[in-house]
């Protein structure tokens, strides 16, 4: 792409009513538009990406994002939006192929966005995107259909849908539709699953996803070789935080940690043991606030001793808190989950990880609410805002309603060790 | 005579051996007894064939770890010969042996490869894993908790096994599944077929998904949550053929589960309607005062219970399927999600010993998994027992055979490590093949790359440029034109060069 003032040319469109970013388009853009249709798109994607973070359903997703689009990408003239829409993406990917953390964000973002709209394309709109694709799947059939036929019904009805509706599936190997296999709703028999036409939507992100994913890498490679020495000072993050040392654990608990941090916290100094996810949430958590390795080795010894004794404790835990400081193994700097990652976690039997709001049953987490200082009416608010899921916002609110600070729009843990750092330089 | 009757006893009784674990047992076990070669066989895939489709450099990619006495661990061990991994276990006679994946380079040269920045050590292959432990179920379990089994509770990991093979085959198609016994409270699963090993991180937590059912932490009060109308056919296909007969004719019973206001509490718990729950209690309360033997009170509670959930009045969202949800949160199988999902996670090496049981960490045959009985695996002391009482002898196939251990081995053999073997030989011998034949199609060309070792660089010509660090294809010349200027490079200027062939279809 060139930078250039001068008048556009129009890009060509894709065979559907969607760009599938395949090649850098021979455009030229003006400077201006260069960061403003980049921003009005990241507009779009950070939208995406709270209403994940809040577990919004899918009908509601999709809803979100046809407004998001509309609101900030589209243009009068169908061409100019299809402009618009290649451009910053190209942009934003050039901006967002620096780090594994980066692209791994931009990715799913992208995908999601991709799905929903796919999702509200006409059919035949879908089939011509499916070509472009390569998606070399045969329909089943009609004596294979009718072998199947009862089973298929069954799937659909497990998911709430009314049978009889799909009379087109696909055999698909059961590799290349992993989502859909997770959450258990298509037949699998002898390797394949058996894929509905609506379900397609999936194998086509799928695709989507592998070919940004690839894209995405590449240009990183090309970025640094050519780029990076010139960007360097521009680009490199700010440096915040305020490291936090092992006396003020207990009294920083009590005022600045999440609710499910709090928890581990309580549980840890109760049982002088915490499983493994545990050790992780947390122990990463106290990383990124940062607690120093020396202290932190120190924190869990001290805990760890008094149930299971110095020795074991230096045998059989030291070595993962040195594995997450990069002093073992492959020696990554591992930084401290996100809400998101914390949400979706799966704890089991005996585990106090996870994030409160969604994985503590209603009893549990009125208590622990409560234990926090929270009563009363604003506490129905909050269980209220559980059914609907709105885990995230749900902590600052309870903190907001025992501290009476300002609550910063914050998303992720970024937010929470800004803004934990923020009371311990005010303590 | 009463001399030659003592003589006849000396003779017959066996050379009993102390219970225990230790080195010195080890090292017997694995001087006589550890089956390295059928170890070894397996984990080559038929790559340690004469076949020129095989890998030479597949077995050596493959990570162990071995953790020694005094709990010092060794990761990234390598081995490219049986005899390698033989010898190097009987020096260092490991307490526990794990197998990790298969990566893109040889894991004790892992470091050279650390410079580049890319990525370039990573795992390529794995078997696909589970592992099952019954100390995941100890909130429905009344019989023992943590690390202790009973007959009461063992079946648990029968029906484990039961459904997740049953899956596995008919599902997901595959065909060469290893189920071992973990040597103290439960089971692992090694999924072998080729399509499993290339299984991506993604993939693999798919199918962990698949079939999971129970989510919760130890804070959330209600664990399964079956939504829908009706049953996914694989959840309701386990419910049929397996978890109802099981938990209604052995479970109710052998963990008495209605037995106890408390364990009746559990129970109503799981029912998300209070008026309802309250309905079935107050049935419960009639039973008490008419005298029923304390046998029938967990039957006849089910039935009453079942009865109410499923009477016509009740149709209301959350009970439809609430006594499927009952039935899977006491019998389900919990997989350890994390084991799965990840290609680089380590699982402990089948026939191991399990240093707090002593028991050998033997195959369980899943057609019969009704049949095994962890208490009758045998131990490390009984197997050093039978080996002294028929004598040593140094082959150690007859050493086997003489022991408890023979029978697991062959079983090995028979059911999993031939029928693998034979469909690796058939899949590496097609894959040349179609190799082959892509590259005769492309007969007349041929593309030359050449290394240079030096960094050396240098333009010959018009024809052709070449590069020194990366092996770049060129266009592919008439091999008469090229032959003759690499000769001349490698005379005139005298330096050393690798030339390396390779063929590209025009076609590609």
């Amino acid at each position: 792409m060139e930078i250039v003032r001068s008048p556009r040319q129009v890009a060509a469109a894709g065979a559907g009513g969607l760009p599938i970013y395949k090649t850098a388009p021979q455009l030229e853009v003006r400077l201006e538009e260069f960061e403003l249709f980049a921003i009005d798109r990241l507009r779009v994607l950070k939208g995406i990406s709270d209403g994940l973070s809040r577990g919004k359903r899918p009908e509601e997703m999709e809803k979100l994002a046809s407004e998001l689009w509309k609101t900030h990408m589209r243009h009068q003239d169908p061409a100019e939006t299809l402009n618009k829409d290649i451009i910053s993406h190209f942009v934003l990917r050039l901006v967002y192929c620096r780090t594994e953390e980066l692209r791994k964000w931009f990715l799913s973002m992208e995908t999601t966005l991709f799905r929903y709209r796919f999702r509200l394309e006409s059919l035949e709109s879908q089939r011509m995107l499916m070509t472009e694709f390569q998606l070399p799947y045969k329909a089943l059939p009609h004596s294979e259909f009718e072998a199947v036929k009862d089973k298929l019904s069954q799937v659909a009805r497990s998911i709430g849908q009314s049978t009889n509706v799909e009379h087109v599936f696909f055999k698909v190997p059961f590799e290349e539709v992993p989502d859909l296999v997770a959450s258990r709703r298509v037949f699998l028999s002898k390797g394949y699953a058996y894929v509905a036409m609506s379900q397609l939507v999936s194998l086509v992100v799928t695709q989507f996803r592998c070919n940004i994913s690839k894209a995405l890498a590449l240009t990183n490679r090309k970025w640094t070789a050519i780029i990076k020495e010139q960007e360097k000072d521009r680009l490199t993050p700010p440096k915040d935080a305020v490291d936090i040392s092992l006396k003020d654990i207990d009294q920083l608990a009590k005022s600045s940690f999440p609710l499910c941090m709090r928890h581990m916290l309580d549980k840890l100094r109760e049982n002088h043991h915490l499983k493994h996810g545990g050790r992780m949430q947390f122990g990463l958590f106290l990383k990124g606030a940062g607690l120093k390795f020396e202290d932190a080795l120190a924190f869990w010894r001290v805990e760890f001793s008094q149930k299971i004794g110095p020795e074991r404790f230096d045998k059989e835990y030291a070595y993962t808190i040195r594995h997450n400081y990069g002093k073992e193994g492959k020696r990554t700097d591992y930084t401290p989950y996100s809400c998101q990652k914390i949400i979706s976690a799966t704890p089991g039997v005996g585990d106090h990880h996870g994030c409160p709001f969604r994985h503590f049953g209603e009893e549990n987490l009125r208590a622990a609410l409560n234990k926090m200082g929270v009563g009363g009416h604003a506490l129905e608010e909050i269980m209220d805002k559980v059914k609907n899921r709105h885990y995230q916002v749900l902590y600052f609110i309870a903190i907001g309603l025992t501290k009476q600070y300002d609550i910063p729009e914050l998303t992720g843990l970024c937010g929470i060790m800004k803004y934990t750092a923020s009371l311990h330089i005010n303590l | 005579m009463e001399i030659d009757d003592q003589k006849q006893q000396q003779l017959e009784a066996p050379a009993a051996v102390p219970e225990g674990f230790n080195t010195d047992y080890l090292r017997v076990y694995y001087g006589k007894l550890f089956p390295y070669g059928d170890f070894f066989k397996w984990l080559c895939y038929g790559n340690d064939g004469k076949h020129p489709g095989c890998d030479q450099s597949y077995v050596g990619r493959r990570e162990f770890s071995f953790t020694l006495e005094n709990d010092i661990y060794l990761r990234f061990q390598s081995f490219d010969s049986a005899a390698e991994l033989e010898s190097s276990i009987k020096e260092k006679c490991p307490f526990k042996i794990d197998i990790g994946p298969v990566y893109s380079v040889d894991p004790s040269k892992r470091h050279a490869y650390a410079q580049s920045g890319n990525n370039v050590f990573v795992p390529v292959e794995r078997e696909l894993i589970f592992d099952i432990d019954i100390s995941d179920y100890d909130d429905v379990r009344y019989c023992c908790s943590g690390a202790d089994v009973c007959s009461d509770c063992w079946p648990l990991m029968t029906i484990a096994i039961k459904i997740l093979d049953t899956s596995l085959r008919d599902d997901f198609g595959f065909s060469h599944i290893l189920w071992v016994y973990s040597g103290r409270r439960g089971v692992h699963c090694w999924v072998c077929d080729s399509r499993a090993r290339k299984l991506s991180n993604e993939q693999r937590a798919a199918i962990a998904d698949y079939f999971r059912v129970y989510k919760g932490g130890e804070n959330a009060l209600k664990k399964i949550s079956l939504a829908g109308p009706v049953l996914h056919p694989f959840l309701a296909r386990s419910y049929m053929d397996v978890l109802k007969t099981f938990f209604e004719d052995r479970l109710l019973l052998s963990q008495q589960l209605f037995s106890s206001e408390e364990r009746c509490q559990k129970i109503l718990d799981l029912i998300p309607d209070e008026n309802v729950a309250s309905e079935v209690h107050d049935k419960w309360q009639g039973n008490r005062r008419s005298s029923i033997s304390k046998e029938d009170v967990n039957v006849t509670r089910w039935e009453q219970l079942k009865t109410t959930l499923q009477s016509g009045k009740h149709k209301a969202q959350g009970l439809r399927r609430c006594v499927e949800e009952i039935v899977f949160s006491y019998t389900y199988p919990r997989l350890d999600m994390e084991v799965s999902k990840h290609m680089n996670h380590l699982l402990k090496a089948p026939f191991c010993i399990h240093p707090k049981t002593g028991r050998v960490c033997v195959p369980i045959d899943p057609s019969n998994c009704d049949d095994f009985d962890p208490a009758a695996v045998p131990t490390l002391s009984q197997l050093l027992g039978e080996l002294n009482a028929t004598g040593f002898q140094t082959d150690s196939e007859n050493n086997l055979e003489r022991t408890s251990l023979g029978k697991s081995i062959s079983f090995f053999r028979t059911s999993f490590l031939h029928p693998l073997l034979k469909a690796c030989k058939e899949e590496l011998e097609s894959a040349y093949n179609a190799k082959l034949q892509q590259s005769k199609n492309s007969l007349n060309w041929v593309t030359v790359t050449v290394k240079h070792s030096n960094g050396w660089r240098q333009d010959l010509g018009h024809f052709m440029q070449v590069r020194c660090s990366a092996d770049t294809d060129w266009a592919a010349w008439n091999p008469d034109q090229v032959l003759p200027h690499l000769a001349y490079c490698a005379r005139t200027l005298n330096k050393k060069f690798a030339l390396a062939h390779s063929m590209r279809s025009l076609t590609g």
